[in-house]
């Protein structure tokens, strides 16, 4: 198993190494088949691992250490590796998901520059997110953790002579470091807390406490932890650096800023579960944090016209939901979500870069319009994914939202309120994927004359990743069949030996749903706020174009704003950077370093030159005014011997 | 006797040979004294690595000593000897000067064999320092090692070199008076000048010191080791000094001068004076996070890149006192590790921009922009580099800041979380000024004609390269020879003596005082305290 693991990990390490190192000497042909070779070697050793480790409901985890990383005095890190039910389906999901879109970019970068460049990082990024996902201690996640980060920030600067992309890339990292931050502090606490990082010392210890015993440590470990995936996952207040990095290729956006690396701080939560339900004050932030974002970043989508920004915008609106899944100690529905959106998301996102590969790069829906029949493959498995995403049934989107939704009723944490604004969210989700499936592929079409005739279908290099995700987009939600619809709930049973014992905690404890209610009634409820959004999007978007049009005019003002973002971009810049970048320019350096720091050095030189140019005139050499100063010190003397 | 019992004398005066040997070259034959001088430091270097494989992890108190009187009134010893401490800043001594001589192939082309003179008195003296085991010894270490840096900014610098020159060498003689001041009187009340043996006189009473003399002598050290460092706000004479030092200078000076000062602290003010060190712990943490947030943000904002790298000094030695008196083993093992780190690191930026300043001669980060497109070799060892500097985990900056902030946190928790929040900032001013000079289009045509790494400059950053991702993914050794030594620091600064390992170790924080855990006895067998 140790060996399986490693030989997941290392192929993609390798294809990094080899073309980041060789790659400029390279044909096209042969980046690309050490690019997809050691993606899909990765995904056939994921696959591997799976079906060999059999992880028992009873099992413990496996864990392996590698090597020591760091060691000083107790605290210690191995370079150790952790697979148990939750590390099996996030290895499928990034290892299977990332070869896809690793063959999709075979095409889709064809024509671009640094070929080689693109599939290194892409390679890297692969490796750092196993990393991530299989590391049995906070240090070495935290590897993985900035290592995607790394990647992302290669990645969305990839166009780095384009100065958007470079800024968009540099806010990404910094911004994510910002939650970074949170997490070191997290482990260090969890560290003088516990005595330890390491996953397999430090959640049996924890477990082994009661509901409320180290409650203020815990509460403070999982808000920084939480921080951290806050940041990563593009949750408020740290959300702004996800939508401009849609700057970067759009294999990338599916890849990490879609399917795999933003998902991060979920599994993080999750994988932290028996920390967090231990802290519920945290967990209740959590959810909070989670369903607020899902609402504020739908209404967002709501208004934009750029195709791949409003999907950024509905990704972090998802993350939303997996977070508010995970808060109300329901984790399981939260990994349910991830899985699913990784594939409907993934999806809709190569899609998009079809669309885009179409489009010559264009991106603005309101020039777009009829693309249906020039673009029927992209077309269906966009209209798969848009529907997965809206929760229609059937489709995968349907069953792990509808699990998030049921859980934020009934989860043991859940609260009605959560389930009302995370359903009028799912209502919103409806309508603004709608609204961009139809504005982009259906209707007339408004695309300018220069633009037309080179619309075309891409090639099977693109169209075959498509097909197999929108399968996946379909049958993805089959493996949790809710109890409702006849089903067993069998995805939440198979992570039962992860998450089981923080729910049986929560149970032993009377910690359950305060107002319980029907399962169908809360399916009902959703179905309806879905199939509403879809309906005003037909009607505003192919009926009657005119109305939203009419609206936009009539609210001019909630428009403006929804089109900026709420302006919160706007508002971190004149809070704080750029007094930051001023006040350390004009205060701190000019003033504080040069004047008064630097002054008082100078100054106390020049003093000391002043009293030296003073104290030289008694030297002047003049023998007589020596005799002067003798007999005037020799008064003096005798003058104060008198006196005395 | 064998020469391996005199391994630290041929250490330290090996370079000082090697500069004699150029002085009798003829001027003419530039490339001669660039040879000679390559080798000798490479000698050195192979030196310096030998003192590793006959280093013992295991054995206290100081190895490979050399004592042996000099002076008989006062009685002078000409002692020296090294520990784990010393050993590391040694070996990187012994790394960076052949470093330096290869940056400056090109560069230098004036006064060529006095410069290399100059380097190479340098590294004796800076090895000097280390390894010296008797106060005056040290100090006579400490002081000829200003001259030949004097002469490297003075003459081979650029702008206001003689200004910088003259600050540098003022500024650290305040410190250093005071410090002899200090000296001598340790010597009045001890009657020895050598460093074991006071040492144990004040370990074991024989040399009572009270509360305020112990106190004046704390900070009559501390203050010439804290403008070494430089510790906020005695930094300013630092950023002149780097701008305007020529690049092996600048390489020398961030890369192990700076250290001197931290060794210093380590070396004599924590096990000399451990109540004063206790005493002012405090403080001293508080101006290392204000130095680590200042620097950051002052560094942000500067418009020359030597001068933002030189800035950002600051903030990195910030993290080396903010361990160091954390006064815990995650924090000081830390604090040494950060400082080779930073040695590597902030070395290879001073060079890297040494070389883009012999392409283009300016260091303005407005006049470049888009060197990504132009010369990507290059740019791709300064990712890499700016990388290992803003504490990416996998390269050497992140073990040595995240061992600090452990350490830091548990000693005091708020400055502990500041010093977090100055690993954002790292970023900040770091991806930002990677982002002006190599990204975006290119502004200014001359940028296009300028030249990707050549051999020599590729090796070199190979090479720095290499330790950079070694020390990053295989800290252990490193780790390992420190941890007799910081043991031993410990014991002396922590009145009881369990703390030096931590065997029993969530004792101290507020929260673990709550309830205890059901299993906190059996934590030391899961941590690395059975060692």
């Amino acid at each position: 198993m140790e060996t399986l693991l490693l030989l997941m990990l290392l192929p993609p390490l390798a294809g990094a190494a080899l073309n980041g190192i060789f790659g400029r000497r390279f044909s096209q042909g042969l980046v690309s088949a050490i690019g997809c070779g050691s993606a899909g070697l990765a995904a056939v050793f994921a696959i591997l691992a799976a079906l060999t480790s059999h992880l028992g409901p009873d099992s413990p985890p496996f864990v392996h250490s590698y090597f020591t990383w760091i060691e000083a005095g107790s605290f210690r890190a191995d370079f150790a590796l952790y697979y148990d039910r939750l590390t099996l389906i996030m290895t499928l999901v990034v290892t299977v998901i990332g070869f896809l879109i690793h063959m999709y970019s075979r095409g889709y970068m064809e024509h671009e520059g640094g070929y080689y460049r693109f599939f290194c990082y892409l390679n890297l990024f692969l490796f750092m997110m196993l990393v991530l996902v299989t590391a049995a201690s906070y240090p070495v996640m935290f590897v993985g953790w900035e290592g995607v980060g790394l990647c992302s920030y290669v990645l969305i600067g990839f166009y780095f002579p384009k100065k958007s992309a470079s800024d968009a890339g540099k806010k990404a990292f910094i911004v994510t470091r910002i939650g970074d931050a949170g997490f070191t502090v997290g482990a260090a606490l969890l560290f003088w807390t516990f005595g330890s990082v390491n996953f397999p010392e430090l959640f049996p210890r924890v477990a082994a406490l009661g509901l409320g015993d180290q409650q203020r440590a815990l509460t403070a470990a999982c808000l920084l932890l939480f921080l951290g995936a806050v940041g990563k996952s593009a949750q408020l207040p740290l959300y702004v650096w996800l939508p401009d990095a849609m700057e970067g290729p759009t294999p990338v956006s599916a890849l990490i800023h879609a399917a795999t690396m933003v998902t991060a701080g979920v599994y993080m939560v999750a994988r932290s579960n028996v920390l967090f339900v231990h802290a519920p004050e945290a967990l209740k932030t959590v959810s909070a944090v989670g369903c607020i974002t899902a609402f504020f970043a739908a209404t967002i989508a709501l208004c934009q016209n750029d195709l791949k920004r409003m999907l950024a915008y509905s990704t972090i609106s998802q993350l939303g939901y997996m977070f508010a899944g995970c808060g109300v100690a329901v984790f399981s529905s939260g990994i349910f979500h991830l899985m699913t959106h990784a594939c409907f998301k993934a999806l809709l996102f190569l899609a998009a870069g079809s669309v885009m590969h179409a489009m010559s790069g264009e991106l603005d829906m309101r020039i777009m319009g009829g693309l249906r029949r020039k673009l029927p493959i992209t077309f269906w498995t966009f209209l798969v994914a848009t529907l997965a995403i809206s929760g229609v049934p059937g489709l995968a989107g349907f069953f792990s939202k509808d699990d998030i939704l049921a859980a934020a009723y009934n989860g043991p944490l859940g609260a009605p309120w959560l389930y009302w604004l995370l359903t009028v969210t799912a209502g919103l989700t409806a309508f603004y994927m709608f609204r961009g499936l139809f504005m982009t592929f259906c209707g007339k079409s408004r695309v300018p004359h220069d633009l037309e005739h080179h619309v075309h279908e891409s090639s099977s290099k693109m169209t075959v990743p498509l097909m197999i995700l929108a399968v996946f987009s379909v049958v993805a939600g089959y493996v949790g069949i809710p109890k409702v619809l006849g089903g067993s709930e069998a995805f939440d049973r198979f992570l039962e030996p992860v998450f089981g014992g923080s729910q049986g905690l929560l149970a032993a404890n009377g910690v359950v749903a305060q107002h319980p209610a029907s399962d169908l009634v809360l399916m009902i409820g959703s179905l309806t706020a879905a199939g509403l959004g879809i309906l005003i999007a037909y009607w505003f978007y192919l009926r009657s174009p005119e109305i939203p049009e009419g609206l936009a005019t009539a609210f001019s003002g909630a428009y403006r704003t929804l089109v900026n973002k709420y302006y919160v971009d706007e508002f971190y810049n004149w809070l704080i950077v750029h007094p930051l970048v001023v006040g350390s320019r004009k205060f701190l350096w000019q003033f504080v370093d040069v004047g008064v720091v630097d002054g008082a050095v100078n100054g106390s030189a020049e003093a000391t030159a002043d009293v030296g140019q003073v104290l030289r005139r008694i030297q002047s050499g003049n023998i007589r005014s020596y005799a002067a100063w003798v007999l005037l010190g020799a008064v003096g003397w005798l003058g104060y011997l008198l006196l005395r | 006797m064998p020469l391996s019992s005199h391994i630290l004398t041929v250490a330290t005066f090996l370079p000082l040979v090697g500069a004699a040997i150029i002085a009798f070259l003829p001027r003419e034959n530039s490339g001669r004294v660039r040879m000679v001088a390559l080798i000798f430091s490479l000698l050195t270097f192979l030196v310096t690595l030998a003192l590793i494989f006959g280093f013992s992890r295991t054995a206290g108190g100081f190895q490979f000593e050399e004592n042996y009187a000099w002076i008989t009134s006062p009685p002078i010893h000409y002692h020296m000897g090294i520990d784990g401490l010393s050993l590391i800043l040694i070996v990187l001594t012994g790394f960076l000067t052949p470093l330096c001589v290869l940056v400056s192939w090109t560069g230098i082309t004036e006064r060529t064999k006095e410069f290399h003179i100059f380097l190479l008195a340098l590294e004796t003296g800076v090895i000097g320092v280390f390894v010296s085991l008797d106060l005056f010894l040290f100090f006579v270490f400490w002081e000829v090692m200003l001259i030949p840096m004097y002469f490297l900014i003075g003459i081979w610098g650029h702008g206001r070199k003689v200004y910088a020159a003259v600050k540098f060498i003022l500024y650290t003689m305040v410190g250093s008076a005071l410090m002899l001041v200090g000296i001598i009187f340790l010597y009045e009340r001890s009657g020895s000048f050598d460093y074991p043996q006071i040492l144990a006189q004040l370990s074991d009473g024989s040399l009572p010191l009270t509360h305020t003399t112990e106190s004046l002598l704390f900070w009559a050290f501390l203050i010439a080791f804290a403008i070494k460092v430089p510790l906020f706000p005695l930094h300013t004479w630092l950023p002149d000094a780097h701008t305007e030092a020529p690049t092996a200078g600048s390489v020398i000076l961030a890369g192990v001068l700076l250290k001197m000062g931290t060794y210093g602290m380590l070396r004599f003010c924590l096990p000399l004076f451990p109540n004063a060190s206790r005493e002012f712990a405090g403080l001293l943490s508080v101006l290392a996070v204000i130095g680590i947030i200042y620097g950051a943000l002052v560094s942000m904002v500067q418009p020359d890149l030597k001068r933002l790298v030189a800035y950002s000094s600051v903030a990195h030695l910030g993290f080396v006192v903010l361990g160091i008196f954390a006064f815990n083993v995650q924090g000081m093992e830390g604090a040494i590790y950060q400082m080779v780190n930073h040695g590597v690191s902030t070395g290879a930026l001073f060079m890297m921009v040494g070389m883009l300043y012999d392409r283009r001669h300016t260091r303005l980060i407005k006049d470049f922009g888009g060197l990504g497109t132009t010369i990507p070799v290059f740019s791709t060892f300064f990712m890499i580099v700016t990388l290992s500097s803003l504490g990416l985990p996998m390269l050497n900056g992140f073990v040595g800041e995240f061992l600090i902030i452990i350490g830091a946190f548990h000693a005091r928790v708020l400055w502990g979380t500041l010093a977090a929040v100055g690993v954002i900032l790292a970023a900040v001013y770091l991806l930002w000024m990677y982002q002006r000079v190599f990204l975006g289009e290119v502004t200014d045509e001359k940028n296009r004609e300028i030249p990707d790494c050549n051999r020599r400059e590729k090796w070199l950053l190979t090479a720095t390269v290499a330790v950079i991702i070694f020390m990053g993914i295989y800290p252990q050794p490193f780790l390992r020879q420190m941890d007799v030594s910081v043991a031993r620091v410990l014991t002396r600064v922590n009145p009881e003596p369990v703390a030096a390992h931590n065997s029993k170790l969530p004792a101290a924080p507020a929260q673990a005082q709550m309830a205890p855990p059901p299993r906190p006895r059996n934590r030391a067998t899961t941590g690395g305290a059975s060692r």
